[in-house]
Formats: structure tokens, sequence, C-alpha cells
């Protein structure tokens, strides 16, 4: 009988020390959620390490976030990596992030249109969608300056100068003088 | 003292800002002029360049002053890529470059005569020295430079532009009536016209070889002008437009 009841004993000592240690197993991460944080929605871009929090934190979810009981029941989380990575670049310059179409500009010789890279605030790269390369003269100026050629409309000034510059289309000037000195010989 | 007078066929003129400016030296240029004219004339009855185009002379019997005007040509159209040519036909007409010549050599007989502010023009083509208030004689030097301005081709009696020049040529060459037929690309025309090309260089005579190339180079001048150390050009299109070299724009301040 007392046999019997030391087994009794040892037998439930094991089965409670393996609950115990089964218990233990399901037990162990408590302290790491007690940790987890709710992440702000607008920083939904960083990407979590866990299966288990992506379902929630994934950008492309957005329907969940936006869904008060779904949000209720799998809150957004966020378990912090060993590595985290910076959420949301700071911009240092003046400009916002991306890539930017320029319009297309007559440069009278070609068009030119150009695309920009902006990181960090910075320009980062410039590169040219359009560039006038139509044929060797064109191409043979590109390479010494750009622009070099301007264009307006022309317009009327003040006259008061010391001389005119014009051209001089011979037999126009022939008849002009013809008629100046026809005028004078009145 | 300012002086005026018809020389080949176009009205010129002297204007020297140097105190104590003489007429004589002012006659000497014009006389010179005539002198060119009629050695150079083309439709001048017994001119050299006449009797040579009926071909009562022989190449080896050329004058010393046309020999080098025959060299003169023929750089010229070595450098503009054979767009200067004098050639019309079985005669030549070397008037494109005659002229600057001509204006240039007029300045430089002002200039051993000790004038330093002056200009000289034929047919508006000019050739400018110093400045327009004689600065250069006096201890400071602040001077005007001369103005010029740039004629419409659509209003004679209008300026489009004026420009601020001292020691320079400059020369416009143009058709006012019909412009050489060009294609544009940029504007999606099937074709425009270059109305009158004015050129800035060093001197007038490269100036006006230069202008009347480039004329003659259509649409393409402006930017055979803009390949060249020194030179801006001014273009005016038949659509009322202006299209100008970079550079331009420094002599539109003084």
């Amino acid at each position: 009988m007392r046999k019997y009841l030391q087994i009794t004993i040892v037998m439930s000592v094991f089965f409670i020390l393996v609950i115990l240690k089964n218990s233990r197993v399901d037990e162990t991460p408590q302290p790491i959620i007690a940790n987890i944080q709710t992440l702000p929605s607008n920083q939904n871009n960083l990407q979590p390490n866990t299966a288990n929090s992506t379902v929630s934190n994934n950008p492309t979810s957005s329907s969940n976030n936006n869904s008060p009981a779904t949000s209720n029941q799998q809150p957004a989380i966020y378990i912090p990596s060993a590595t985290p990575q910076p959420t949301v670049q700071q911009n240092s310059g003046q400009y916002k992030n991306g890539t930017y179409t320029g319009s297309v500009e007559d440069a009278y010789y070609g068009n030119v249109q150009v695309q920009v890279n902006i990181s960090g605030g910075r320009i980062t790269d410039v590169t040219f969608l359009q560039y006038p390369n139509d044929n060797g003269t064109s191409r043979f100026i590109n390479s010494q300056a750009m622009p070099y050629l301007k264009d307006e409309a022309i317009q009327a000034q003040n006259a008061n100068v010391n001389i005119v510059s014009g051209a001089s289309d011979t037999s126009m000037a022939f008849q002009q003088s013809l008629a100046n000195a026809l005028s004078q010989a009145h | 003292m300012k002086k005026q007078q018809l020389v080949m066929g176009m009205p010129s003129s002297i204007e020297i800002a140097d105190r104590y400016a003489r007429t004589e030296d002012i006659n000497d240029v014009f006389n010179f002029f005539r002198h060119i004219d009629r050695k150079f004339s083309t439709y001048k009855s017994g001119s050299e360049m006449e009797k040579i185009n009926r071909g009562e002379i022989k190449e080896k019997d050329f004058s010393p002053e046309m020999k080098l005007i025959m060299s003169l040509c023929q750089k010229t159209k070595q450098e503009t890529k054979g767009y200067f040519d004098i050639h019309i036909g079985s005669k030549i007409d070397p008037s494109g470059i005659v002229k600057g010549y001509a204006i240039k050599k007029g300045a430089d007989m002002l200039q051993d005569k000790g004038y330093r502010n002056f200009f000289v023009e034929i047919g508006g083509d000019i050739q400018i020295h110093g400045y327009s208030n004689a600065c250069t004689e006096s201890l400071l030097k602040v001077g005007t430079k001369w103005k010029v301005g740039l004629q419409n081709p659509f209003n004679k009696k209008e300026i489009i532009k004026v420009l601020y020049l001292t020691d320079k040529g400059i020369a416009t060459s143009g058709n006012y009536i019909r412009g050489k037929h060009i294609y544009n690309p940029i504007r999606a025309k099937a074709a425009d016209e270059i109305v009158s090309i004015s050129v800035v260089g060093p001197d007038v005579y490269e100036a006006d070889r230069f202008a009347t190339a480039a004329f003659a180079m259509g649409e393409k001048g402006i930017e055979f002008i803009a390949t060249l150390p020194g030179f801006e050009a001014y273009m005016v299109t038949k659509d009322k437009r202006a299209v100008f070299t970079r550079g331009f724009e420094k002599y539109l301040v003084n």
C-alpha cells in the first residue's frame, strides 16, 4: 500500500512536472508579448520579422487595419527585430523624395526633357529622356555648351543709337540711293 | 565729326569722336572706298572685276589687290564648308569679301593717323573703335560704348535691338524681300525663312564674311556662328522671331 502511495506520488509529481513543463513551453513568449506595441498606421512600411505580426501589419492588408473588429482581434503589433531599419527617411534637403519628369523644352536645336531622382531630399540622379542629337552639327555643338541659343519675339526699341546695322541688299540700296539722289535733284 | 557719302551704291558713314578730327582724313577713306569700287565693281564698265568676268584679264595678270581678295575668298570658302562662294554661273562676284575688307582697311587708315574713337560703316556693316565720347583722351578712361542699332528687317525705320560695342566689327546679311526657304524641324513647319543674320566679331571683315556664309546656310547659319570663338549672332526669321547665341547678350549692356 505504501509502495502504491509512493508510486502515485512519484507519478503525480511526474505528471505535474510534465504539465508544468508543457505550460511553461506555452507561456514562454508571454513576457515578450507583454512588450508588443501598437504601430502607428503611417509606419506600416516597416516589415516585422514574424509571420504572426505580418498579417495585421502588412501594408497591403489595409482593409484589416481599417476594420475596427479585425483590429481589436488582431491589433497591429510590432516585435522589435535585432537590427531595426529606419521606418521613414528623414528629408534632410529641400525636395520631396521621388522621381520627377520635367516638361519638354524647346532648345531650338532640339527638345530637352530630363528626369530627376530625389533621395534623402537631395538630387541623386538626372537622366535625359530627350536630348537633341539628330545630326552631327547639333551633337557637336551640344558637346560644347548647352544651351547655347535663345530666342525671342522681335520688338521695336528706342532708336537713339549712333549707327544702324542692317542687310545691304545691293539692288535695294541702289534704288534707295537713286531715290535719294533724285529727291535732291528736285 | 560725322560724314556720309554714297559708295558702292550704298550709304556710307564715318564718325570720329576724337577731338581735332580732320575732314581730310575722313575724305581719304571715302576716296579709298571709291578706288575699291572702281576696281571690284561687277557692273561698272572698265573695272578690273568686270574685265575679268568678260575674260579680258587672265588670272596670272590679276592686280596684287585682286589676287589678295581672291585668296581671301578661297580661304573663306574653305572655312565655311563651301557656303561662301563667289561663283555665280560663269562669273565671279567677290563683293561679299570686298565690302568688309574695304571697311576694315578704311578703319586701319584712321588708326594709322592716330584716331582711337570712331566707326566706319558701309551699307550697314560697321567697324567700331574705342568709345563714342572719346574717353581714351581722358585720364579716367570711363567710356560710353558706341550704340549700334539692329535694323528691323520688316520696317527699316525701326530698331529691334541696341548693342553697346567697342573694338568690334558687326555685319548684317540678309534679304529683306525674299528670304531663303529652309526646313525647321523644331517648329514643325514645312519651311521657314531666315530674313537676316547679324554677326558681331573681332573686326568687320571677319564678321562680314561669316555673316554672308551663315545667311547662305539658312537656319543652320547661327549654329555655325556659335561654333566660332569670338563671334556672336542675332538671326531674324520670317515669323518675326529672333534666335541668338547666348554670348550675344553681353552686348546688350553698356
